[in-house]
């Protein structure tokens, strides 16, 4: 889920509790008012949504120390998700997960296919920033494990936003190094492609965003479909 | 109703307050000994490592308070730990109320620890505390340590091999999953608590 500004929180308070009802099994929440310029940061919406929401949920985005991620996760998050802050500071993961427990440290991947390789790219949330991170996917997967990562979301880039179906052999590449969870991101537009992405990719969970906002693709159907096609998810 | 959470320490209590919001019966967090002692359903949860919460209990002087309460107290994943005789985690002696010791989940490629995510529960014995949940029905689990079935199971899980999701005995029922973050299914155990006979 996205959102831009404080005016529309009441609406993401209304989706969370959407989605809990019609079975998502946890929610991401891309905090992009959270911006890196160091200011103070109003996160009492994660309050609200813990208030009204029964099932796990991420909050990514604006993470870039200890005190943040206590910050969030007091008020109610199961999870933190860092992204850029750690590819500059990779000890954070550490950190945070020596902190906090590797259960509640998600890594958040954006990575991009060059000519059969795989490569991180940082500062996603701002094209204008954006640039490659000179490090390669699964180095950089099989690095943060090893600093005690929980958790990774795998977004993939070339596919993100496109709706053709998750990037599943970049996903088998990196679920190939991943001992932990992955969660694959980027590319859904039909239900075949979530059923695609755990039978190839033998990823752990699907993320998506605007199909789901948009309702095209309804939650409880995806999942009926999903256990019609032996896929085992909580009905 | 008053209900006491023990603060054992560890982030991540907010969630379970705002369960009990959800029922309509709020809870207080405390390490007060007096409110814990007459409050008329305990909790006992835990985030983070069983020695931490250990040495929390103890400096708080809980560890007798626990030991000796006659309500219903629910443990809730490490707190189910620290109910056992020990956990293998860091060889740390446990509170000694439930039979038993919490050991690390074997883990392989299919199934790696920490255990993280949605479970099918499976009913092993009779207990209020399952009332009107159904078998097999799927919780929230965020674990790395569990206890190994025994007679004092009430309800099983699976990840590489089994183990105790649900255990109880005499006042104390315990749950390796999150029931503040298990959907409805949750919210029903959590009911279910409320509504144990003393």
């Amino acid at each position: 889920m996205q959102f831009r500004n404080h005016r529309i929180v009441g609406d993401i308070i209304e989706l969370a509790r959407r989605y809990g009802e019609e079975g998502a099994d946890e929610l991401v929440f891309y905090d992009i008012t959270a911006s890196p310029d160091g200011r103070t940061v109003d996160r009492s919406w994660v309050s609200r949504v813990a208030a009204v929401l029964d099932i796990p949920f991420c909050v990514a985005g604006g993470i870039r120390s200890i005190a943040d991620a206590e910050d969030v996760l007091n008020k109610g998050a199961d999870k933190i998700s860092i992204n850029s802050p750690a590819l500059e500071n990779p000890a954070l993961i550490s950190e945070l997960a020596k902190r906090f427990g590797s259960q509640c440290v998600v890594l958040g991947v954006d990575s991009r296919d060059e000519n059969g390789g795989y490569f991180v790219y940082q500062y996603t949330g701002d094209p204008d920033r954006t640039e490659a991170a000179k490090r390669t996917t699964v180095e950089w997967v099989t690095e943060a494990q090893d600093r005690g990562a929980g958790e990774v979301v795998l977004n993939c880039m070339n596919q993100d936003g496109v709706r053709k179906g998750y990037d599943c052999t970049q996903l088998s590449a990196v679920r190939a190094a991943c001992q932990v969870p992955l969660i694959a991101s980027g590319g859904a537009g039909a239900p075949e492609h979530f059923l695609d992405v755990f039978r190839i990719a033998d990823v752990d969970g699907a993320l998506a965003a605007s199909v789901f906002h948009s309702a095209e693709i309804p939650i409880p159907d995806l999942k009926q479909y999903l256990d019609d096609n032996g896929i085992h998810v909580r009905i | 109703m008053s209900i006491a959470i023990i603060d054992s320490g560890g982030a991540n209590i907010a969630s379970l307050l705002y369960a009990f919001q959800r029922l309509s019966t709020p809870a207080e967090l405390t390490t007060d000994k007096r409110v814990i002692e007459g409050a008329d359903r305990v909790i006992l949860p835990g985030v983070g490592a069983a020695r931490d919460a250990m040495d929390r209990l103890r400096a708080a002087d809980l560890i007798d308070t626990i030991r000796g309460l006659k309500q219903p107290v629910l443990g809730i994943c490490l707190g189910m730990q620290l109910l056992t005789d020990a956990s293998e985690e860091e060889d740390v002696e446990c509170l000694g109320i439930i039979p038993g010791t919490a050991k690390k989940l074997p883990g392989s490629v299919t199934c790696p620890v920490p255990n993280m995510g949605w479970c099918a529960t499976r009913s092993e014995r009779q207990h209020p505390i399952m009332a009107d949940i159904a078998d097999g029905a799927y919780f929230y689990y965020l674990h790395s340590y569990a206890l190994p079935l025994s007679d004092h199971t009430v309800a099983s899980a699976e990840h590489a091999e089994q183990f105790s999701a649900v255990t109880g005995k005499d006042n104390f029922v315990a749950a390796q999953f999150h029931p503040e973050r298990s959907s409805s299914a949750g919210a029903q155990l959590l009911s279910n608590f409320l509504g144990l006979a003393t």
